[in-house]
């Protein structure tokens, strides 16, 4: 009995590799009863399935999204750490090659995927709708779906830890390495398959966004009237519908690879192996910005709002944002330069490459420029958008320095281009997101995040950022490869990497102080009772902190860029607060219903991803036939929508002050 | 205190230049042993001065804006909170940019061209570099020889790298001689490289191909002309022959240390047969 327990185990929860599978396991069994425990103690079960499990608001899913993202830049930091640790002196054998090719595959995947990826579509939740005056987005449950599908792909992909092993052929998962031959077990499967569910979430977000904006904007709101973070979000959602169908084709050729014997991509039978390279990255380059410009676009906002002025050159920007968007698609090949595809393809796609540089150099000059006769007003917000600018732009620079296809040869896979896309990813997408959530965080909660605790936060971070990346430009020249488990003493490379580590070890911290600040704003919170903290210039902070359900209880009516500011800053009169709500103004508002049913189909699509890894069919189908169901009932539902009356707005304006 | 400063100072030296010692000297592609290398790094100089020029003017500008712009109480500087733009200035740095791209690109693209060719007119010599999953095989048809994860080369004379793989993709990098080239199974790939000196020159691969990768290191040992034929000629006089055992022992996922064959087994066309009895059984 005892045997056969340790040899199921031993084969599906890897319980022979020794103490860190153990110990995982203990921590994920202690926290889940931990959880069940408060909930049930707090009476809380009926709180979490009503409000937020159910739930269709924008708002409530955007905060779903961040703490998701919060989650899994703790798990994504984790691994690392760990990487650091292993590196952080030679001839280390801290972890065995195996161990560290699975820490730096789901390093990799988490960060980019399950953490830069809903923490930009966090943000977008909570701001856009609010941005462009609208009551919801334009297919609130669609919305929940998407959040549901990603959790739940994120939660499939990180179970692989415990159960059955990690993918192990790094984030890119190049064929024929990630293929079935070199690559048995279930790792990759897990890889393959939670992309997958996540990525169908990622696309019903881009349709969803492009139609709110499109389609739901306050009367007088033309697009060039739009908020620059509302611009930004249009351009990703276009990027996001043509690139995530590449992914989604990828994955699956790859998956009939692995689980149905295909060859799409094997070294016999006809196979392409480059044909891989060439269908991830034509997903992959689109994919750096769609998780960079949503950053941009929060720069944009914070940088004018606390500089207390207009956003220098509005057109440029949103030209700028066009032409990013259609060079992304048109670079995939500088991500292998190296794989000869010949002089003149080479030289074109250096040139494209370099070509990017010309729109993000006009935006970081209008940033500047933004500042310039301003009033600069360093917020912990701001800290993060100033730091943007000169971190940004060491890592564009050595961007086009590698753009150079000749150079990139000696680059090419080195520490160097590690240290340039962590300087991208870091300082654009990861400050963006920092600055974009102290910004917006009196919207989301009616409270300031403590702003002493918080600028803590971002000087450890910032600078231990810069000591963990800045040597690897130098590691890389001196010739150290990405993904090598070990190194051996004597090349010089052991006092770079040993400040590496140190380095990650301040990033760990300061991550860890910015938690606390969020656990310290919780205990003592600073109320905003005015619903604009900042003296903002966009809509969103026309209404009260929190937002009420339905947003605007009037819609407002939009005559310029800075719809609010210009509001407070009337021409012929002096400036001043904006009037408070018109009571004959306001109508029964309607609004959708929340429905259990995106919870409970992303679950069955978790349960058909599970029995699909594990090529136990039995289950998988099962799992794909209640999704059917699902989809089915959702088709004859025809009363999923609500009236709030006039007289509950009223009481909910007046409560807020505003009537 | 006096002796407590000075002593800080003898540390900061110390550190500093453990690090110049330890880290300048061994910036391997910034201190190039080839013609390839050598053209690289002039690329890698002039890209790195072109960039400068945008670091120094964005960060002046950043740290003019921090300054004179900070809202301070009293403050007597001009506050315009309307302005717009300045179709002036955006052209400015709309086209400055692209000027310096054009600075970038020619010098870029002349080089991608250059290195296709031979990187000098000496005799070319050919080696077939097989990465076969955790080991490089280096095979020199003109010789008939083959040595395992290291290879010789005549200094002074353009090397042909005819790179190919069994298995996993892997790349060819020496940076002191020059960049990296892919090798890739079912497609024939070359590299061309040259050793100015003689001279040993690490390599490694720099792809990610499982395991064993990071074993992929070898040494490049670069002889004069002379010691290169004394050289080939002892291994075709002293060596073994490779064997069925031996071929089988390097197709297979395994880690080895140097060998040296007087002779060795062709494979047949691009993957061998062992290869396709392997793939029929994916998930068995």
């Amino acid at each position: 009995m005892l045997h056969s327990i340790l040899q199921i185990g031993d084969k599906y929860f890897m319980w022979n590799e020794g103490p860190m599978i153990w110990t995982s396991d203990a921590l994920i069994v202690l926290t889940s009863l931990g959880i069940v425990g408060l909930l049930t103690y707090l009476k809380r079960w009926k709180w979490l399935w009503d409000e937020w499990l159910t739930t269709v608001d924008h708002k409530k899913i955007g905060i779903m999204y961040i703490i998701a993202a919060f989650a899994m830049f703790f798990r994504g930091g984790m691994d690392g750490l760990i990487i650091r640790a292993q590196l952080a002196i030679p001839n280390n054998h801290f972890l065995t090659a195996e161990h560290y090719d699975q820490v730096f595959t789901t390093h990799g995947t988490i960060m980019i995927l399950f953490m830069a990826m809903p923490f930009i579509i966090g943000l977008m939740n909570i701001a856009v709708p609010l941005q462009i005056g609208a009551r919801d987005v334009a297919f609130p449950y669609l919305n929940a779906m998407s959040f549901w599908l990603f959790f739940f792909g994120a939660l499939l992909f990180n179970i692989s830890f415990v159960i059955g092993g990690s993918p192990d052929a790094g984030w890119t998962s190049y064929a024929p390495i990630a293929g079935p031959f070199y690559d048995p077990g279930v790792g990759e499967n897990y890889y393959l398959i939670s992309l997958q569910i996540a990525g169908i979430g990622t696309i019903a977000t881009g349709i969803n966004f492009l139609v709110t904006i499109l389609k739901m904007r306050a009367p007088g709101m033309t697009l060039m009237r739009m908020p620059m973070f509302t611009w930004s979000v249009l351009i990703t959602s276009v990027i996001i519908i043509f690139a995530f169908p590449v992914l989604t084709v990828t994955l699956a050729l790859l998956m009939f690879d692995r689980l149905f014997g295909a060859h799409f991509f094997s070294v016999t039978h006809g196979g392409l192996p480059m044909m891989w390279a060439n269908l991830f990255w034509i997903w992959g380059h689109p994919e750096v910005y769609i998780v960079i410009l949503p950053a941009f676009g929060v720069f944009s906002e914070v940088v004018s709002t606390f500089s207390h002025k207009r956003l220098f050159g509005y057109k440029a920007m949103v030209v700028s944002l066009v032409a990013i968007a259609i060079l992304s698609f048109t670079t995939w090949v500088h991500h292998f330069f190296t794989m000869g595809a010949g002089a003149s393809v080479n030289s074109f796609f250096s040139f494209s490459t370099m070509l990017i540089a010309v729109p993000t150099g006009v935006k970081i000059f209008n940033w500047l420029f933004t500042m310039y006769k301003g009033r600069i007003e360093f917020t912990t917000s701001m800290l993060w958008a100033l730091a943007f600018i000169p971190n940004f732009l060491i890592g564009g620079l050595t961007g086009v320095m590698l753009a150079s296809a000749p150079a990139d040869y000696q680059y090419h896979n080195s520490y160097f281009l590690v240290a340039h896309f962590h300087y991208v990813l870091i300082a654009g997408t990861v400050f963006g997101v920092f600055s974009g959530l102290y910004y917006w965080w009196p919207k989301m909660f009616g409270q300031k995040l403590n702003e002493r605790i918080g600028k803590w936060a971002f000087w450890i971070f910032m600078i231990s950022f810069n000591m963990t990346f800045m040597p690897m430009y130098f590691v890389g020249l001196m010739g150290m490869t990405r993904r090598m488990y070990t190194y051996p003493a004597g090349l010089g490379w052991g006092p770079f990497n040993l400040i590496e580590t140190i380095g990650a070890l301040g990033m760990g911290l300061g991550f860890v102080v910015m938690v606390f600040d969020i656990a310290y704003t919780i205990r003592h919170p600073e109320k905003d009772l005015t619903g604009d903290p900042w003296d903002g210039r966009t809509l969103e902070w026309s209404i009260p902190s929190p937002a009420p359900e339905y947003n605007f209880a009037v819609i407002p009516e939009v005559k310029g860029i800075d719809a609010y500011w210009m509001m407070k800053h009337p021409k012929e009169q002096e400036p001043g607060p904006v009037k408070a709500v018109d009571k004959s103004k306001i109508r029964p508002i309607h609004m959708p219903n929340n429905s259990y049913r995106p919870f409970i189909i992303s679950v069955a699509f978790f349960v058909a991803g599970f029995g699909f890894i594990w090529q136990w069919y039995w289950l998988g189908i099962p799992g794909l036939i209640v999704v059917a169901i699902g989809l089915f009932l959702r088709s004859f539902e025809y009363n999923d929508e609500h009236f709030i009356s006039t007289e509950e707005i009223e009481r909910t304006e007046i409560a807020a002050g505003r009537l | 205190m006096q002796f407590l400063r000075k002593r800080w100072r003898s540390v900061l030296i110390f550190a500093l230049s453990t690090l110049m010692l330890s880290g300048c000297g061994k910036i391997v592609v910034l201190n190039p042993q080839g013609p390839v290398a050598t053209e690289e790094l002039h690329l890698i100089t002039w890209s790195f001065g072109l960039m400068m020029i945008v670091v120094v003017a964005v960060f002046a500008l950043f740290a003019f804006m921090l300054i004179k712009y900070r809202a301070k109480k009293g403050s007597k500087s001009d506050y315009q909170p309307e302005q717009e733009g300045n179709r002036l200035l955006e052209t400015v740095w709309t086209v400055v940019p692209i000027l310096i791209i054009i600075a970038l690109i020619i010098p870029t693209i002349k080089t991608t061209y250059a290195l296709v060719k031979p990187p000098s007119t000496g005799t070319p010599v050919v080696i077939k570099a097989v990465s076969a999953n955790w080991k490089w095989m280096f095979q020199y048809p003109g010789q008939g020889i083959e040595t395992v994860n290291y290879v010789v080369i005549p200094a002074n004379r353009p090397i042909e790298f005819q790179l190919d793989a069994i298995g996993p993709m892997n790349s060819l990098w020496i940076p002191a001689l020059g960049g990296q080239e892919y090798s890739m199974p079912g497609m024939l790939m070359r590299l061309w490289l040259q050793a100015d000196h003689p001279g040993t020159y690490v390599g490694r691969s720099a792809n990610f191909s499982g395991r064993g990768f990071v074993h992929m290191v070898f040494n490049v040992i670069a002889k004069s002309p002379s010691d290169y034929a004394a050289w080939v000629q002892k291994v075709k006089t002293t060596a073994p022959a490779m064997t069925m055992a031996d071929y089988q022992k390097l197709t297979a996922q395994s880690v080895v240390s140097t060998m040296t064959f007087s002779h060795y087994i062709q494979f047949s066309g691009p993957r061998n047969n062992s290869m396709n009895a392997m793939y029929m059984a994916p998930n068995s």
